[in-house]
């Protein structure tokens, strides 16, 4: 056996704990679990069962956990993993999965097949069977400080157009705000619009707030690889810097994964729990529109429908707060089907959007999606993950679809009532 | 051996045995369960809610949106079988006499052509069952040699049941032991087979219901 693979099979026994046990033991092999999955449904192979999808772990945990299991080695009738089979396994485990957490939704006897399969990545990524793109996301996370390699001087760059843009300073390691302000790579490269809407929105509302020139990218690949060494490395960077400014609030961008890593795993890799809050732009701008510092005036006359971002609304419980924003600057609002936490996932979430390997895949389950707009009949679709978007962006138009998707904050901030616009 | 001692022995020392293997055997899946243990969890959530998995546990019983629609015969399927088997072995009045003997607890029982007609509905369900076992691509990827045995485990005891309380085929005593005997299997296997779902899917919906429930969603 490599130690490669020996390394994997033991972070396959590590990352087992009772729930995992819990989840193995009680599945009857109903197969309900694939009928939630988008891989499943919009496919119909039956090997895009989620449950199937952990086979690697089931293995380890029945012949390491279980007496039967144990026995059952002892005699030479179960063998254990090979690397042959961890490779035939990664595309299950990485180009199939988004981490949606549909599946965990469903499944009779409760089990979160989400929770187990982001557990299961760590053994895959310590094996040495995790997508190449992804590898090259987390290292650049790590070496150059954003997936995508983007580097200070190009928020930068953003930030002096930005303030040309609105006449807005964009305050930059201001010790002692309300708020650090968070993006993600996607973001700075694909929707700069993000960044104006906020100066503009906490101009208004009269709160305080900072960029940190060593911490400015949410997103985690770490987390999606499933290294958790290397998304604790992310998450401190963060950490570091919301201590050292003294914000006693950390803004996670239009972004789903960034805040699944830092609002839920974050405390969980640092090992304490985090000195200041950790908040979705949702929940702030709700909070702020609750308060009267968030005014908007004029709706927007063109039927809209929202795109509930797995893990915001399903993985993050900011529900209700989308739709009472919404209803401030949208005439015409229109709930596709499913929608709210039982809705069906872009398809490019969990690092599928980042793995080439996924494209055709991610192309193909693109479709439920265009049937959920369709039941809607609208031209615009609103949402609040960058990455949704640009996933949407891409299926809306390989399918030669015209409509047009925007950032709810953005949104907002298009109706903004200001009292000395530029 | 003559029939009697057949039926003495099955509810006698096979039944003893039975009754503590399996309870051995659910203690030990406890423990391998439980033992494993589960690291706190940091982050805080969203909401206080200790109640998320008690709620978790009777909410996922019923079917989440949508999915009825999807998987017809499974849901539907899935409850006639639960549902009979619940009524046959909780309220025919033999069994509760079985119970009352051995633990001083009972309760009323229900008609017995009423438990009739619940038993033959969950042979029917659990027939339907097998065969969309067959049928379905998924399910049949998922199914190994354990739960083909799990099914039988299972048919075994209602069928016997069934062909005694009607004098079918074989003579009672006999039918009647034949059917304790299937019990007594049923009892062994259930800590070792999926059939102890039975009990770990208090647990499994419990904790999913705890993860879900500190994220401020219901599930
Ligand atoms: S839905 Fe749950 S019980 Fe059914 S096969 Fe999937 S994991 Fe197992
Ligand atoms: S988390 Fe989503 S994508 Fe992954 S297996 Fe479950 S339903 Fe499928």
């Amino acid at each position: 056996m490599s130690a490669t693979l020996a390394k994997g099979l033991n972070s396959f026994k590590e990352v087992i704990d009772a729930p995992i046990a819990s989840f193995f033991s009680s599945c009857v092999h109903c197969g309900l679990c694939a009928e939630a999955c988008l891989f499943y449904t919009e496919t119909g192979d039956a090997q895009f069962t989620p449950i199937h999808k952990l086979e690697p772990l089931r293995r380890v945990w029945r012949e390491e956990y279980t007496l039967l299991g144990k026995l059952g080695k002892l005699l030479g009738l179960s063998k254990p993993l090979t690397d042959a089979e961890l490779t035939e396994w990664e595309p299950l485990v990485y180009d199939s999965c988004t981490l949606c957490g549909r599946c965990a939704m469903v499944c009779p006897v409760g089990n979160d097949l989400t929770y187990m399969i982001r557990k299961l990545r760590e053994g895959m990524s310590s094996s040495g069977h995790a997508p190449e793109d992804l590898i090259g996301a987390t290292t650049r996370s790590i070496t150059i400080g954003s997936p995508m390699g983007i580097k200070w001087p190009a928020v930068l760059a953003q930030i002096k157009h930005v303030q040309a843009e609105t006449g807005i300073e964009v305050p930059v390691e201001r010790a002692g705000a309300d708020y650090l302000v968070l993006m993600s790579s996607m973001e700075i490269i694909n929707f700069p619009e993000y960044l104006s809407a906020l100066s503009r929105i906490f101009k208004q509302a009269g709160v305080t707030w900072t960029l940190a020139s060593d911490a400015f990218e949410a997103t985690n690949s770490g987390i999606q690889i499933g290294a958790s060494d290397l998304a604790r490395e992310i998450v401190s960077r963060i950490v570091v810097a919301a201590e050292r400014l003294k914000v006693k609030c950390v803004i996670s961008p239009e972004c789903g994964h960034a805040f699944t890593a830092l609002r839920w795993e974050g405390p969980n890799l640092m090992g304490k729990p985090f000195g200041f809050e950790v908040k979705h732009i949702l929940e702030v701008l709700d909070e702020l529109h609750k308060a009267g510092k968030l005014k908007t005036k004029g709706k927007d006359k063109r039927p809209l429908t929202y795109h509930d971002p797995c893990q915001i609304a399903r993985r993050g419980g900011v529900v209700e707060q989308p739709r009472r924003l919404l209803s401030e600057v949208a005439a015409d609002f229109r709930e596709m089907p499913d929608a709210g936490v039982m809705n069906w996932c872009c398809g490019g979430g969990g690092g599928v959007s980042a793995n080439s390997r996924a494209e055709p895949l991610r192309l193909q389950v693109f479709k439920h999606k265009i049937t959920q707009i369709e039941a809607t009949g609208v031209q615009t679709l609103i949402t609040a993950c960058a990455n949704c978007r640009i996933v949407m962006e891409e299926g809306l138009e390989h399918y030669h679809m015209n409509i047009e998707v925007i950032g709810l904050t953005e949104l907002l901030a298009e109706y903004l009532v200001e009292d000395n616009a530029p | 051996m003559n029939h009697l001692h057949l039926l003495t022995f099955a509810r006698g020392s096979a039944l003893n045995w039975a009754l503590m293997l399996c309870v051995a055997g659910i203690v030990l899946r406890l423990f391998e369960i439980f033992g494993l243990g589960r690291k706190t969890d940091l982050a805080k959530p969203r909401i206080n809610s200790p109640g998320s998995g008690w709620h978790t546990i009777f909410s996922r019983s019923l079917p989440p949106q949508g999915m009825l629609k999807r998987e017809p015969v499974t849901y539907i399927g899935g409850y006639v079988f639960h549902l009979g088997l619940l009524t046959a072995i909780l309220f025919f009045a033999p069994h509760i006499e079985l119970i009352r003997s051995m633990t001083r607890l009972g309760w009323p029982s229900l008609p017995s052509p009423l438990v009739d007609a619940s038993v033959v509905a969950s042979i029917i369900a659990l027939g339907v069952l097998l065969a969309h076992r067959l049928n379905n691509p998924v399910k049949r990827l998922l199914s190994g040699l354990c739960d083909y045995l799990a099914w039988t485990a299972t048919l075994l005891p209602l069928l016997t049941g069934y062909m005694a309380y009607h004098h079918l085929f074989i003579e009672y005593t006999l039918m009647l032991a034949l059917h304790i005997f299937s019990v007594d299997l049923l009892l062994v296997l259930l800590p070792f087979t999926k059939l102890f779902h039975t009990f770990s899917v208090f647990i499994s919906r419990w904790y999913n219901g705890d993860i879900f429930g500190r994220k401020g969603v219901a599930s």
